[in-house]
């Protein structure tokens, strides 16, 4: 009789948490705008909490490396590496910079590049689901970070800031299922959205089957999706396929390896969005 | 101070998923460690504590998953909880093998309810899945009986080397 009692009990717990889950579904899926106040809520108290434990990691591990190991030439590597991704972010940065130099229009970007700020962040949380490719920085709505702002790497661009909370945003990585920029082959200028698929590659669709691309043609942001800034590096051609009559379906490799990343930095600067032009 | 055993092992395996996950394979290897932790406290406390370990697992991951829907996880996360504490209350499942077929089936029933709400609700698209439902059930399996044997072997070990340090010199 008690065992009965019991299993009713859990059963009416079952269906009322069952229902509580549900109602918090359906209030999320009627709204299309903005993140939900409860996600927000959520995540910026978790996140607080990914923030002591990565803290107590990465202060364990700082301990080591920089007092008990190398101390001298840690901190030496430390101020190398710095200073060897600031010269490859300036490289990045002049390479765009060349591109745009090619018209008058493109003249008027060049001012907005010259102007680009950036924040440091480092990353202190994966994501909490497999499959779905996102990581916590440790910069927030704070450090002035505010949704849909670039996220690049020395080597190229690694995703887009999705929630920002006070001292911490999610970033959604552009290998991300979700994900998706508008970017250009920088030989041809031939114009496509690349999205990621969700493991370690992206794909690169809505590209004209008369569109001249080749393996190891290099994919650069085209600047017109509102997000990244035009001219950084997303990856390199790894094979081209035809997917039906008008276009081709191009597997690319990412610039950036999202296995090894620490460090990221933040664009401030807000790219405004833009039609594609034909000439491109 | 059974609520505080499933919120502690729920917390400690979100940590393990979030970061020494992160730091240590980055994100490699398919293991979902809060699944483990629900289906774990499932079979040893039974429904009631499954389907708490699950609600509490399953929407913390989803405060933390981007361009996720809240409640998913947490819905699929209960049932598995729920209904795998029933299983456990049902069957003896002391073995690896029982115990590993669990785990199994457990997780290939948490990702068909996720991506099946996910796809329903068009909100997100997750191309063939097949493969990699399959690798994170076996990952999840094989971490859940290891997690297992370790915790129901560590006692008795630790017992015996106390003993054999009582043990008088001859």
């Amino acid at each position: 009789m008690a065992l009965l009692a019991f299993r009713q009990r859990s059963g009416y717990l079952f269906v009322a948490v069952m229902l509580g889950h549900l109602l918090l579904i359906s209030t999320q899926v009627s709204t299309r705008t903005g993140v939900p106040v409860v996600e927000q809520f959520a995540f910026g108290l978790l996140s607080e909490v990914q923030r002591v434990v990565s803290g107590v990691m990465l202060g364990t591990r700082r301990t080591w490396d920089g007092y008990v190991a190398l101390r001298r030439a840690t901190q030496e590597n430390e101020d190398l590496k710095r200073r060897l991704a600031a010269t490859e972010i300036q490289m990045q940065e002049q390479r765009a910079l060349a591109d745009r130099a090619r018209g008058f229009a493109e003249l008027l970007d060049l001012k907005q590049r010259t102007m680009l700020s950036t924040t440091a962040a480092e990353i202190i949380g994966g994501a909490a689901v497999p499959g779905f490719r996102t990581v916590t920085i440790d910069k927030g709505s704070r450090d002035g970070l505010r949704t849909d702002m670039a996220v690049v790497a020395p080597a190229g661009i690694v995703g887009r800031v999705v929630m920002p909370s006070a001292r911490s945003a999610k970033v959604q990585l552009l290998i991300d299922r979700n994900a998706a920029a508008a970017a250009l082959v920088e030989r041809t200028r031939a114009q496509g959205v690349v999205v990621g698929d969700g493991e370690d590659r992206l794909l690169m669709e809505y590209v004209s089957e008369v569109a001249d691309v080749v393996v190891g043609d290099a994919i650069v942001s085209a600047g017109i999706d509102g997000i990244y800034p035009k001219g950084f590096v997303i990856g390199r051609v790894e094979a081209v396929e035809k997917n039906g009559p008008a276009y081709r379906k191009i597997t690319i490799r990412p610039a950036v390896d999202f296995s090894a990343l620490e460090d990221v930095l933040v664009v401030l600067t807000p790219t405004p969005a833009r039609e594609p032009s034909g000439s491109e | 101070m059974k609520a505080a055993g499933v919120i502690l092992a729920v917390a400690a395996a979100l940590a393990l998923q979030t970061t020494l996950a992160w730091f240590v394979t980055r994100g490699t290897v398919a293991v979902d460690f809060v699944l483990v932790a629900v289906v774990y406290v499932a079979l040893t406390t039974g429904p009631t504590a499954g389907l708490l370990a699950g609600t509490l697992g399953g929407l913390a991951q989803d405060a933390l998953t981007s361009g996720g829907i809240m409640g998913i996880g947490g819905v699929a996360k209960t049932i598995v909880g729920f209904v795998t504490g029933i299983v456990g209350t049902q069957f003896i499942v002391v073995q690896s093998v029982p115990r590993f077929v669990v785990f199994f089936v457990a997780t290939v029933v948490h990702q068909a309810v996720f991506i099946g709400l996910y796809v329903l609700l068009d909100a997100r698209h997750f191309g063939t899945p097949y493969a990699g439902v399959a690798e994170q059930a076996v990952g999840n399996a094989v971490v859940g009986v290891v997690a297992f044997q370790m915790v129901e072997l560590l006692p008795g070990a630790m017992q015996r080397r106390r003993a054999g340090k009582r043990r008088p010199q001859r």
